[in-house]
């Protein structure tokens, strides 16, 4: 025992420890201060809350939930990428592959399975913060953001859905994506898209229009698979982590989490 | 797919057997809180149910697991349609509103949750309720069903516990817990254990169920039926009562716009930061009706019950992809002139000018044009001077209408509902000359 305390002593003075780490360890009240403000990662925190922002009742503590799933997702779809080609000829071999070859072999359940859990935990904290009022003054914007944040989400999911290209991923994106050409004036089923013509000339058809512009073709293809692929891994996730540190920010802003006055 | 009743219990006699075992365990851990209570009483209640399902499980692994009689289950297909359910939760939620002092009752919600997952054992044992309960995507809509349900009660409870205390005068319950902790340790080791909580439940889920991987993509082979994702059931649900246009676009746009507006809407100043409904009794029913009956229930609908041909199928029922339902729906334009008024419908002359023609097509839907202008224009006028007056004058004429718009337009989806099941209206007003109808 007094020998583990040693070293552990012998790591905390050491010069590297000391560079990482400014205070002395967290045991009195003010390095456990220092603790989280000197602290990069935990420096979102306050330094100290109300009680009952901790009890489970209150918050369900589905907020914090859905972030650890978006870092799931993002460190699980990083590592889903290395195996990954998003092209007709490899995107399903790559799935097998996946699911037979590769160490790890739960890469693409925890990754999905998360994405499911995330879109519950979601309309979870949303459900909680509606509940308990929390979107009232001076919160509003910060809700505002937080159904952006539910949209991203879902729009995440929804284009990480194509991605194996089975059949179960390839039709629920048509049906998804149809949607797109009954956009009012600009789908070339939508209401009033007879207006947008040049000289009786369309210029909304199935080759240019909302549709084919969300999926770079007439139908699914691989340009879809490009465009969903992009979308994803790229755009979105660099969106939703832009409006998450918002989301982070705005709840310090705004005064801290929500309670009675 | 038609297997034989008898033998697919046997092959589901481990998952079930395990399955009953769990909610066994559940309910010892009842009894065992009891006990530290002294609740007596209620010790020997679940001390009862947890020794039925341990028979339960003992019958399961045996290959004789509780089933429900088929002329039960043909009993409650024929029963079940999306009239009866849509109108059956409806009145089961306002029931559980009504009653709510009443349903938050502990033991009464542990005797809910119990039915219930009673009620989900009993009927895995049928044959086409377990493939489409089981089917890997769909396990996490029967997991929010209950994470739904769970969370419902407990948010309703401290809500049902704040109401009494604020009635009394004394703050709510949060309020009891206003001393301050330092984030580290109390923060943070919470967030450790949970990362650590959350993950092991990802784990032991990824290792349980295989993510599905069906044939691969073929543009000229259509699943029937297909679905969009699960979250966007509830979307692909309002098709049957919209055009892709509405139920798509519009209405989804409104939905994240109306969501967004809720803070900007809502001027009452009570119920901020603690559980509470008696204080906001209009946003939250509102909320509520929208959330749980028109978002959830609908998904639940697109997922467990339309089958082939987006038809509509009991629990049980075998998805036949021949199964026929007699459409016969009319517009409200035909209803009117043809059915209402014995005569033809107004038709545009072949060659009619701009005014003619757009003339005979508002005459044409004048019954439904004068339907929306009623609804969106003279109602919310009648309400601002008379149900609402009091929202009228404290939110001002733009927040109101707008307001007013978003409820109303939420409450069409049910309407559409109603009259599609009692006059078989499709289109209240229908524009095809403009790909729009409504």
């Amino acid at each position: 025992m007094a020998f583990g305390k040693k070293i552990i002593e012998s790591i905390r003075s050491s010069q590297l420890w000391k560079s990482v780490f400014r205070h002395a360890p967290p045991l009195d009240r003010r390095n456990r201060i220092l603790a989280v403000v000197s602290n990069f990662v935990l420096h979102i925190h306050p330094v100290s809350v109300k009680k009952h922002v901790i009890r489970p009742g209150f918050t369900w503590y589905m907020g914090a939930i859905t972030f650890y799933l978006f870092l799931l997702e993002t460190v699980t779809g990083v590592l889903l990428m290395f195996y990954y080609r998003p092209t007709l000829q490899w995107a399903y071999n790559d799935m097998l592959a996946l699911r037979d070859v590769v160490s790890l072999g739960v890469l693409r359940e925890l990754h999905r399975w998360g994405a499911h859990a995330m879109v519950i935990s979601v309309w979870l904290h949303m459900y909680r913060v509606f509940l308990t009022g929390s979107y009232k003054k001076p919160r509003e914007f910060n809700w505002v953001v937080g159904v952006l944040l539910l949209v991203m989400t879902l729009l995440l999911s929804f284009t990480g859905y194509l991605l194996p290209w089975d059949q179960l991923s390839m039709w629920a994106i048509t049906v998804g994506s149809n949607m797109a050409r009954a956009v009012p004036f600009v789908g070339y089923e939508g209401p009033g898209q007879q207006i947008l013509s040049v000289g009786g000339i369309d210029m909304i058809t199935g080759g240019s229009d909302s549709r084919f512009a969300l999926l770079g073709a007439r139908v699914v293809g691989e340009e879809t698979l490009n465009r969903f692929y992009i979308l994803h891994c790229v755009a979105i996730p660099l969106v939703c982590a832009f409006f998450i540190g918002l989301h982070f920010w705005r709840i310090r802003k705004d005064g801290g989490m929500s309670g009675p006055k | 797919m038609h297997l034989d009743p008898q033998e697919f219990v046997a092959d589901m006699a481990g998952f079930l057997g395990w399955y009953y075992v769990v909610v066994a365990a559940c309910n010892a851990g009842a009894v065992w809180y009891c006990i530290a209570r002294r609740r007596f009483f209620w010790m020997l209640v679940w001390a009862a149910v947890t020794v039925g399902f341990a028979v339960a499980a003992y019958q399961a692994f045996d290959g004789r697991a509780i089933a429900l009689d088929e002329a039960v289950k043909t009993q409650i297909d024929a029963f079940i349609g999306p009239v009866s359910f849509t109108v059956g939760t409806f009145v089961f939620l306002v029931v559980m509103y009504l009653g709510r002092s009443f349903f938050v009752l502990p033991a009464v919600a542990w005797a809910g949750l119990n039915a219930a997952l009673l009620f989900m054992g009993v009927s895995m044992t049928d044959p086409e309720f377990a493939a489409v309960v089981t089917k890997p995507d769909n396990v996490p809509i029967v997991a929010m069903v209950f994470l739904l349900g769970i969370f419902t009660w407990w948010g309703t409870a401290q809500a049902v516990e704040n109401d009494r205390r604020l009635a009394q005068g004394r703050p709510p319950l949060e309020k009891d817990y206003d001393q301050k902790v330092l984030v580290w340790p109390d923060v943070v080791y919470l967030e450790l254990i949970g990362m650590i909580i959350a993950t092991v439940v990802l784990l032991v889920w990824s290792l349980a169920i295989q993510a599905p991987l069906e044939e691969p993509a073929n543009p000229v082979v259509t699943p029937n039926p297909s679905k969009a994702p699960w979250y966007f059931l509830g979307l692909q649900e309002m098709l049957v009562y919209f055009d892709a246009s509405i139920a798509g676009v519009i209405l989804p746009v409104l939905m994240i716009v109306g969501l967004m507006a809720v803070p900007y809407l809502d001027f009452n100043e009570k119920g901020d930061g603690y559980y509470t409904i008696k204080q906001r009794r209009f946003a939250y029913i509102v909320f509520q009706f929208g959330f749980l009956q028109l978002w959830i229930l609908l998904i639940l609908i697109g997922t467990f019950m339309r089958g082939p041909n987006w038809c509509f199928f009991g629990l049980y029922e075998f998805r036949d992809p021949h199964k026929i339902v007699a459409a016969s729906n009319i517009k409200l334009s035909e209803l009117f002139w043809s059915v209402g008024l014995g005569q033809s419908v107004p038709q545009v002359a072949a060659g009619a000018g701009f005014i003619v023609r757009t003339a005979t097509i508002i005459w044409r839907e004048i019954a439904g044009l004068t339907f929306l202008g009623v609804y969106f224009v003279a109602l919310p006028v009648l309400l601002s001077r008379t149900l609402l007056r009091s929202f009228y004058r404290q939110m001002g004429v733009t927040r109101y209408t707008i307001m007013i718009f978003m409820l109303l337009m939420m409450l069409m989806l049910p309407i559409k509902m109603v009259l599609r099941w009692t006059l078989n209206v499709s289109y209240i007003v229908s524009l095809p000359e403009y790909f729009a109808n409504f």
